[in-house]
């Protein structure tokens, strides 16, 4: 695994942080940036939960993926904490695959 | 709730309050060591990451974007985009705690969801907010990044991913990140198109542009909200 994008995507996030601490606040003060800052991760984290869920390399696929996220949505809703959510999904996903011959 | 208010609270209890802050926030991390760990990635990228980059959704989308077959390129930029959020909260801590150059130096590295959230429960007293801010970024600092390690040594013993459900736990994971975000109606709408994007354009595109694309929507729906 490569160390330059390991470091390549350190420095970027820490001068990004490091330019909202220097930046003059008039400049980014305007109501568009602030709404798209705070979007940005909504948009993100949905798409990348989206792929991670369906997506199998090029391929939309239905597996025991699907069946964790929904195991770990209820634990969501029930007010669970982040590390049982993801505990709940990989239970359910393990135990389909290895008693009901899940993908 | 409390009968006082935040800005009422003591430095024993902002401190208690980042300590437990500290803690949970590590739950999520042994999963980023576990999921690093199952990517490829080794001991020490993997606390690089923690170290240097310190962002955990931001280095959960590295890592996972490159597992998923994703370019070098495209992780990165997944997660600097994750990380834009992190210069707006730059911003209002510097309004709000107006530090020496030097300070912000440092501040900007503790400069996470965490540490701003806890400060801005303290705009009354700059004083409880500058004690807030710091005492949660140490925190979370501490305990992620010993977390992360942990996590990382524990799925080391694990041999095969699929069959102990690691993978659905990435997914798990996003959601359980982006769930508590869906508060407004722009930011669900903005969550639903992304998601649509991001399906439609996983068969087309290389693994880690779908998500890339999916960042329009939040800028279709800034735009709308601004006029």
């Amino acid at each position: 695994m490569s160390w330059t994008g390991v470091l390549a995507v350190s420095i970027i996030a820490y001068l990004t942080k490091l330019s909202g601490m220097l930046v003059p606040q008039r400049i980014l003060n305007k109501p568009y940036f602030s709404q798209l800052a705070l979007l940005l991760p909504t948009a993100l984290l949905a798409a990348l939960t989206a792929v991670q869920v369906f997506g199998d390399n090029k391929q939309l696929v239905l597996d025991a993926r699907l069946a964790g996220l929904l195991a770990g949505a209820i634990a969501y809703k029930l007010k669970a904490t982040f590390i049982v959510i993801v505990i709940t999904a990989a239970i359910t996903a393990a135990l389909l695959r290895l008693f009901l011959g899940f993908n | 709730m409390s009968p006082n208010p935040p800005y009422a609270l003591s430095p024993k209890q902002i401190t208690l309050d980042a300590i437990s802050i500290g803690l949970a926030t590590g739950t999520y991390g042994i999963s980023f060591g576990a999921i690093s760990s199952v990517a490829g990635f080794s001991f020490w990228q993997t606390q690089t990451l923690s170290l240097l980059l310190f962002s955990g959704a931001s280095q959960f989308a590295y890592v996972s974007v490159i597992a998923a077959g994703g370019s070098v390129t495209s992780a990165i930029a997944t997660a600097a985009l994750l990380g834009v959020r992190n210069g707006l909260y730059g911003m209002r801590i510097a309004q709000l705690l107006i530090p020496k150059l030097s300070q912000r130096v440092w501040y900007a590295h503790l400069t996470i969801d965490e540490s701003t959230a806890m400060a801005n429960r303290f705009d009354q007293s700059q004083q409880s907010a500058k004690r807030a801010f710091l005492a949660t970024g140490i925190s979370v600092f501490v305990f992620w990044n010993i977390a992360t390690a942990l996590g990382f040594l524990l799925a080391q013993s694990i041999t095969s991913p699929e069959v102990i459900g690691l993978d659905a736990a990435i997914g798990a994971g996003f959601f359980a990140l982006v769930a508590p975000r869906l508060t407004t109606k722009e930011h669900k709408v903005t969550a639903l198109i992304a998601v649509a994007i991001a399906i439609s354009f996983t068969p087309v595109l290389p693994a880690g542009v779908p998500i890339l694309v999916a960042a329009l929507s939040a800028a279709l729906i800034a735009v709308r909200g601004g006029k």
